[in-house]
């Protein structure tokens, strides 16, 4: 049976993941590759690398997190932030990675979902959107609206309608994140999931809000999200991903946990 | 000396870095002459079978396919690999592939599944085989695709795969063998095939 996947976003700052974690043993603290070679060990599913240098030479620096990371583990990792290009997407995928996320980018040329898939193949382009429940109005009929530039930036675009427009371009995958529920550790916004996740045939992967494993079971068990993004919940050591898995197993969701 | 052949498009890197963490040497290549000289084969990939099968046929690497099969090098396909060496897929409106294994590549259907098949699924073995040896049967793999390999002779089939329909997620024939779930993502149970692979003679 297909497992539903747990995925380790670790946020990187030139060169550096940014979230105060305290490996066991001796793991250079804020290393990206010593973390995601820990996570693998754990039995992660899939990692993600989100870029947020703001730095000019910012492409030079993921590239050697991506080819380092490349080298250690041997499981499916994607790449977000700052990817603009044809020629951004390909550095990452050459450097290593499986997938690349898009999400401001695709906003402002939803063209490139396009040219990105046909490129790389769909299942390489996966758009990132970030979303927040808003008024229901005649342009945003779900209630929801899509936000570009980090969560700050409205666009007026019905989050719905961008999740079937994106799969009709050729995504591969939505990674969907709640800005209401993003950083609140209280649970996924399972209403927003299930309203993307019933309106797209490709896979979602909910984000936002995970805090416990609870949270994990009820988006798998009350919403078709095909994968969950973690973050604090490990970075901070309240969990690993063992545990999680174990936990999840019990409910009767299934992962995988014979790593 | 393992050849993995180019054929621009896929994840070839991949598929190379793995080979080098197990410690075996390989080469990303389209050139005959090194791909006749390599000891086994491997054709990973992902993208779509059409533009494959352009680009095996434009560099003449159908006929250089056939020829090391026919010698009895060890062959791996992974992915659209093992789909390519089927005799058609359904992609792309229908294409012909390269009939080393009769059978057919076929969509997956229906309204209760989510397409493409993305994630870590387990795999049943139809009957032993040499680079199945010391995979635990609980091992899951990683899988991404849209089209799945339906081989026309059981006797083809080596594991099995269910996801909507029970299709075969591994078929082999004499020294070819391929694996429609990425061996180079699926963390050290697909090493593992990887590494009996690249211990394998080709005979089963």
């Amino acid at each position: 049976m297909l497992s539903k996947r747990i995925i380790i976003c670790l946020d990187v700052k030139e060169g550096k993941t940014t979230k105060g974690i305290k490996f066991k043993g001796n793991v250079d603290i804020g290393d990206p590759v010593a973390m995601a070679a820990q996570y693998y060990e754990q039995g992660v599913d899939e990692l993600v690398f989100y870029d947020i240098t703001a730095s000019s030479d910012k492409r030079n620096i993921i590239i050697d997190v991506v080819e380092g990371v490349a080298r250690e583990i041997f499981i499916p990792f994607s790449v977000g932030g700052g990817i603009r290009s044809l020629d951004d997407m390909h550095r990452v995928l050459t450097a290593g990675a499986e997938k690349i996320s898009i999400n401001t980018a695709a906003v402002k040329d939803p063209n490139l979902i396009y040219t990105g898939a046909r490129a790389f193949g769909s299942q390489c382009i996966v758009l990132g959107m970030d979303a927040k429940k808003v008024e229901k109005t005649p342009e945003l009929p779900s209630g929801y609206e899509v936000y570009i530039n980090g969560g700050r930036t409205p666009v007026g675009i019905d989050a719905v309608q961008w999740a079937r427009q994106a799969q009709d371009l050729g995504a591969g995958e939505i990674c969907l994140n709640s800005i209401d529920a993003d950083g609140t550790n209280a649970g996924y916004e399972l209403t927003l999931t299930s309203l993307i996740s019933d309106a797209v045939s490709i896979p979602v992967i909910a984000s936002g809000g995970a805090g416990e494993p609870e949270h994990l079971r009820d988006v798998f068990k009350q919403s078709g999200a095909d994968a969950a993004l973690i973050a604090s919940m490990v970075h901070y050591e309240r969990y690993t991903v063992g545990q999680i898995k174990e936990y999840l197993a019990g409910e009767n969701v299934p992962v995988r946990t014979f790593i | 000396m393992v050849s993995i052949i180019d054929y621009e498009a896929g994840n070839l890197t991949s598929v190379a870095r793995a080979l080098r963490h197990i410690g075996v040497e390989c080469t990303i290549t389209r050139k005959h002459d090194e791909i006749f000289a390599s000891e086994r084969v491997i054709f990973p990939g992902v993208g779509a079978a059409g533009e494959a099968m352009e680009i095996i046929r434009r560099e003449g690497l159908d006929g250089v396919i056939r020829e090391t099969i026919a010698r009895g090098r060890p062959f791996l396909g992974i992915c659209l690999g093992a789909q390519i060496i089927l005799g058609e897929s359904e992609e792309d409106g229908g294409t012909v592939c390269l009939g080393i294994i009769p059978g057919t590549a076929k969509r997956f259907a229906g309204a209760d599944i989510t397409i493409p098949h993305m994630g870590w699924n387990d795999i049943s073995a139809t009957r032993p085989h040499p680079l199945l040896a010391g995979v635990d049967p609980r091992a899951q793999f990683y899988f991404v695709h849209s089209y799945y390999p339906a081989p026309e002779k059981q006797e083809d089939i080596i594991a099995t795969t269910g996801y909507g329909v029970s299709f075969a997620s591994i078929i082999g024939h004499q020294n070819v063998i391929a694996t429609q779930f990425h061996l180079e993502k699926s963390g050290r149970h697909g090493l593992r095939i990887l590494e009996n692979f690249c211990n394998w003679d080709g005979k089963v």
